[in-house]
């Protein structure tokens, strides 16, 4: 058992332990619970068992989708929208959204995961007709681009960073940067630029979305191959301000550090989302629930062919297509469907425990999409967070601790226009441990009392009055959050591999990008669609 | 006793003093809250006067027990006297009888305080020949009266203020009396003395906490921030909301910003509401003001016979409610927020024009403070513009309070062009408020329209005539449109609000 200090210290470092450990833990009057209990569920499939399933109990239907996050609630959608019924989703959780789900309260919708995505290129067509189903463009440039109504844009003050006492705007520390700091930044802002515009022989930028419109050329693909934190110190940056900036956008972007991330992911964060070298990166569109906009759209367009609390068991390969054993979670009984095809968009290393004959001959290796984990606290606020000094930069949208390893939290109220009184704050917190079932293991190991207490010390630095404020905590643990980028990964050789079908089965998850983000699970969602719509 | 007789005569004094201080901050505040000084002033001193009087002569009642009853009456005088100016400022703004607590007051220190020196005098009487008595005691109480009319307006008032010195000179009173209870040990019963030091350390801890609440509270910290004195300040949920009077009447800051000023807001509101509401075609029957919790522009709306029904949405409720409390504020704005046509709505009109069905408004007034802050600024947004839009009819006109086209030119035609970006078809206007400076407008219609010219005659204006109307539509150089291309305010980028802080930021 670990004593409260030292759980905050590995969480938060030693001085915010000492300083949360000197005033009392007054969380007692807190509400709030773990929510999204699957953890358990999900280890089920751990211990292989073999699950009977009585002859009456088996269905047939053309297409099966195993996982409802994005990519399996893109795939059904392309399917809907085809016109092609014939199909059912299973996701184990109640309601599909995996790592895009929301939860709402009487004052407002609140992100568990996913919270924005930028607006996409013109270029980006399917992606532009998700869009444009939502009633989400108002119109289009002379250039084409789109032109989002300014209600679904972040809200200006969007971004502020706390830093010894003190709220500034932006992410970049500004305050007290030296001139070699802001050198040194803009310095890295031309290298940036330079990738930007960069285009191979076949005219294909080196960073865009998906990913799978990358530039192969070995000049970009080389970047794979050194860390991020390699990359910048071969550039000779070494400004402490940069590198915090670089190392926030990796563990942001995709919970892990600097040294953790391949350059090409460091560099896909800051190049694959602007138009032009010097032009501004493409706004975000986000919503109170964040991306659950996006999954409650899905879901209400496929409604009939969801189904939830099914726990995909087993996934038999057969001459003509598959046989999915599932098992409902609120009856636990097993049941099976013959399906013609089968989709796989549950987490790439699940694949070894799922697929039968899988570890016979594997066709990629999946315990090479490594997972890391996150905790997600929505904190229900009677008001708002005070600030230390009257003129700070006031509450933004997201809104990140210099000194914290957290990432600071999102206010859900903020597109709604609601400035005043209660508030919902999501605060995320990312496990960058070096081994990440190490930091899995960590995080499992902590219950509410402790998880809320870290993120409560971590923002009562900034915020003194923020236990007197919350009322409520609810935390989600994802053991299982997104795909690491780490070196070597992307252009390893293994998300290729996946891509290809495996007998009756495709893929289609955002880990076969090697990198979680909402225009890579539904590109993938939509390609393994496609490829059905083709062979049936 | 005898060597305890000249510190009575000192005790005489201090008393001569505090009574004294009591009844001039009696008159300062009433003037200050009411006006017209010499009529209070008068009124006070000799209802204090008479007061004393009638305490003199309520002292024949008192036969037995004269030290203990004085020590009592100095603990008395010590609680009314030093709680007076923070429960009269706290009465000016929640009770609507605010005279009866005043000259109540007034009263009842008067009578204390005319209490106090026959006992002390009769308590003194075997000690001295009558001759000496009556001369030292009354030379005292006057040069304690000299004393006290010398100290207020030179030391107390401008480094204490009105509130700590009201608690200060209670403290001192209580403590007189409880030094008393030393003075005159052989005059009292041993049994009591005891529990008459308890009231009076009671008394003095009551006030002393008093002193240091009053002092994190409110009103002392910000008298010095202010030229004129503060009537009422409050900390809502909101905002920081002082009312100040001043020589030319009262005026209402918002965090510190000015918000009207009784002298000549009738020039802001009625270039504010009639240029919109005379634009309308037709009688304007439902109108929307948004902001405005004062009052003050529903009471030149509801001058239209014609209208119905007003709803007026402003976020706080503490600003709609002292427009109905506060004596002052209602009175200016005619009681108009109690109408029976009209109805208060507390919320933020963003959020509000975001969840309502109402619609169908004939004229909407839009009042809000300027964009100084993200949360104001996105009131001015063309997403606010298009909401509220929504909620209007085609023919519907709308008048805009958009700053000072002089002082943040680049922010009033941000303004303007967020409406024209907005759909709206605009015709920008300013006029001259004093208090303000050089003040801009916008009236805006879905549609083309014409400049409002003619004012129906049975609207009786203080301000606008035909001529001055037609005038406000007019820029000079110094104020029009700049040549500089200018951000629209989405909420995406909120550019008003970047204009604003550094237009605004060269006055500071
Ligand atoms: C904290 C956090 C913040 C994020 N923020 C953003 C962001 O702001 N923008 C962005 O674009 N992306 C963000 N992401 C990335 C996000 O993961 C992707 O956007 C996207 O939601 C991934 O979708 P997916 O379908 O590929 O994977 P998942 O979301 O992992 O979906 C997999 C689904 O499969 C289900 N499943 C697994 N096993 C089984 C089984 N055996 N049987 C049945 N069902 C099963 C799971 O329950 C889940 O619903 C964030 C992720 C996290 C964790």
């Amino acid at each position: 058992m670990f004593t409260r200090r030292e759980i905050l210290r590995a969480f938060l470092g030693l001085p915010v332990a000492l300083a949360a450990c000197k005033s009392s833990s007054r969380t007692n009057a807190i509400d709030g619970r773990i929510v999204g209990a699957s953890n358990e569920i999900g280890h089920i499939l751990r211990d292989r068992r073999k699950f009977e399933v009585p002859v009456d109990r088996w269905t047939d239907v053309d297409t099966v989708i195993v996982g409802g996050g994005i990519a399996g609630l893109s795939a059904a959608w392309s399917l809907k929208r085809k016109g092609f019924n014939d199909f059912l989703l299973l996701e184990l959780e109640e309601r599909a959204g995996g790592t895009s789900a929301s939860g709402s309260s009487d004052l407002t919708a609140y992100p568990w995961g996913a919270h924005y995505l930028p607006v996409p290129f013109a270029q980006n067509t399917e992606l532009v007709e998700l869009l444009d189903e939502m009633r989400l463009i108002e119109s289009k440039d002379e250039a084409g681009e789109l032109i989002i109504p300014e209600q679904y844009l972040t809200r200006d003050p969007e971004e502020r960073i706390y830093h010894k006492g003190r709220w500034y705007e932006g992410l970049y520390l500004y305050a007290g940067a030296s001139e070699e700091d802001l050198r040194q930044y803009n310095a890295f802002y031309s290298e940036v630029g330079k990738w930007i515009n960069w285009r191979d022989p076949e005219g294909r930028r080196a960073f865009t979305v998906p990913v799978s419109s990358c530039s192969t050329d070995a000049e970009v693909t080389a970047l794979d191959k050194i860390s991020f934190a390699q990359w910048l110190a071969d550039k000779g940056f070494s400004s402490e301000r940069l590198e915090w900036y670089c190392d926030y956008a990796c563990r942001d972007d995709y919970g892990r550090t600097l040294s953790q991330t391949s350059a090409w992911a460091g560099l896909f964060y800051f190049c694959s989302r602007v138009p032009a070298a010097g032009e501004e990166s493409q706004s975000f569109i986000t919503f109170p629930e964040g991306n659950g906009r996006f999954v409650d759209h899905f879901v209400s367009r496929i409604k009939k062919n969801l189904q939830g609390s099914s726990l995909v068991a087993e996934v038999i390969p057969g001459e003509e297509g598959a046989e999915v054993v599932y098992i409902d979670t609120k009856t636990k009984q097993a049941r099976g469907i013959r399906a013609k095809n089968v989709i796989y968009s549950a987490p790439m290393f699940t694949a070894g425990y799922l697929i039968r004959g899988f570890n016979d001959s594997p066709p990629f290796a999946a315990a090479e999409f490594r997972h890391n984990s996150w905790f997600v606290a929505n904190l229900f606020l009677k008001e708002r967070p005070k600030n230390r000094f009257e003129r700070d930069f006031p509450l933004s949208w997201d809104n990140v601790l210099y000194e914290s390893p957290s990432l600071g939290y999102v206010t859900a109220t903020h597109q709604k226009g609601i400035d005043y009184g209660p508030t919902v704050l999501t605060y995320y917190y990312p496990m960058a441990e070096e081994d990440t079932r190490l930091g899995m293991q960590k995080l499992l190991s902590l219950d509410w009392k402790e998880l809320s207490d870290i993120c409560l010390a971590d923002l009562e630095r900034a915020h003194e009055n923020i236990r007197e404020a919350t009322e409520r905590i609810d935390i989600m643990r994802w053991g299982h959050a997104m795909i690491s980028p780490k070196t070597g990964f992307i252009w390893g050789g293994e998300r290729e591999k996946a891509m290809k079908p495996f007998r009756n089965i495709r893929f289609a998850h955002s880990d076969l990008s090697g990198i979680a983000i909402f225009e890579e699970a539904f590109h993938h969602g939509l390609r393994a669609a496609s490829e059905i719509e083709k062979t049936g | 006793m005898n060597r305890s007789v000249p510190l009575l005569f000192l005790n005489v004094f201090v008393v001569a003093t505090c009574g004294l201080i009591y009844e001039l901050l009696a008159g300062t505040l009433a003037s200050y809250v009411l006006g017209d000084s010499v009529t209070q002033f008068s009124i006070i001193i000799g209802l204090y006067l008479f007061a004393m009087g009638v305490g003199s002569w309520l002292s024949r009642f008192v036969e037995n027990d004269l030290a203990e009853r004085f020590i009592d009456i100095e603990l008395a005088v010590a609680i009314l006297g030093g709680v007076s100016a923070p429960l009269l400022f706290f009465a000016f703004a929640n009770v609507s009888f605010f005279s009866v607590v005043l000259y109540g007051m007034v009263f009842g220190i008067g009578a204390l305080v005319g209490l106090e020196i026959p006992l002390l005098m009769r308590i003194l009487k075997d000690e001295l020949d009558f001759k000496e008595l009556v001369a030292r005691v009354l030379a005292l109480d006057y040069v304690g009266a000299l004393v006290a009319s010398i100290l207020f307006p030179i030391f107390l008032v401008p480094t204490l203020g009105l509130v700590r010195t009201s608690l200060v000179f209670g403290i001192l009173n209580g403590i007189v009396g409880l030094w008393g209870t030393w003075l005159l040990t052989p005059l009292l019963k041993p049994g009591k003395i005891v529990f008459l030091r308890i009231k009076g350390v009671f008394v003095i801890t009551l006030l002393v906490i008093g002193a240091i609440k009053a002092d994190s509270l409110t009103v002392l910290a910000e008298e010095s921030l202010f030229q004129e004195t503060i009537i009422h300040a409050q900390s809502s949920r909101y905002q920081r909301i002082v009312v100040t009077r001043g020589r030319t009447g009262f005026s209402l800051f918002l965090n510190g910003n000015l918000q009207f000023s009784s002298f000549d807001e009738y020039r802001y509101h009625e270039a504010l509401v009639h240029p919109a509401m005379i634009a309308f075609e037709g009688e304007p029957k439902r109108v929307l003001v948004l902001g405005g919790g004062d009052g003050l522009a529903v009471r030149e709306i509801l001058k239209y016979p014609s209208v119905e029904h007003v709803t007026l949405v402003d976020l706080d409720p503490a600003i709609t409610s002292l427009a109905t409390d506060l004596p002052v504020l209602a009175e200016l704005n005619k009681r108009s927020l109690k109408d029976k046509r009209v109805t208060v709505v507390n919320s933020d009109a963003y959020v509000w024009l975001d969840r309502t069905d109402a619609s169908g408004f004939d004229v909407a007034i839009i009042d809000f403070p300027d964009p100084n802050n993200f949360a104001l600024g996105k009131l001015y947004s063309t997403r606010f513009y298009k909401m509220l839009r929504a909620k209007l009819r085609p023919d519907s006109t709308v008048g805009i309070q958009s700053t000072s086209p002089l002082y943040a030119r680049n922010s009033y035609w941000c303004i303007v062009e967020t409406l024209e970006a907005s759909g709206f078809k605009v015709k920008p206007y300013q006029t001259t408020v004093p208090s303000f400076g050089i003040w801009g407008y916008v009236l805006a219609k879905g549609s083309e329209f014409e400049r409002p010219k003619e004012i129906p005659a049975e609207i009786p204006l203080a301000f606008l005539d035909k001529d001055s109307m037609a005038g406000m539509f007019d820029f000079p150089v110094d104020t029009s449109r700049p040549d500089n291309e200018l951000e629209i305010n989405r909420l995406d980028n909120q550019a008003l609000v970047r204009y604003y802080e550094a237009e605004w930021r060269r006055f500071e």
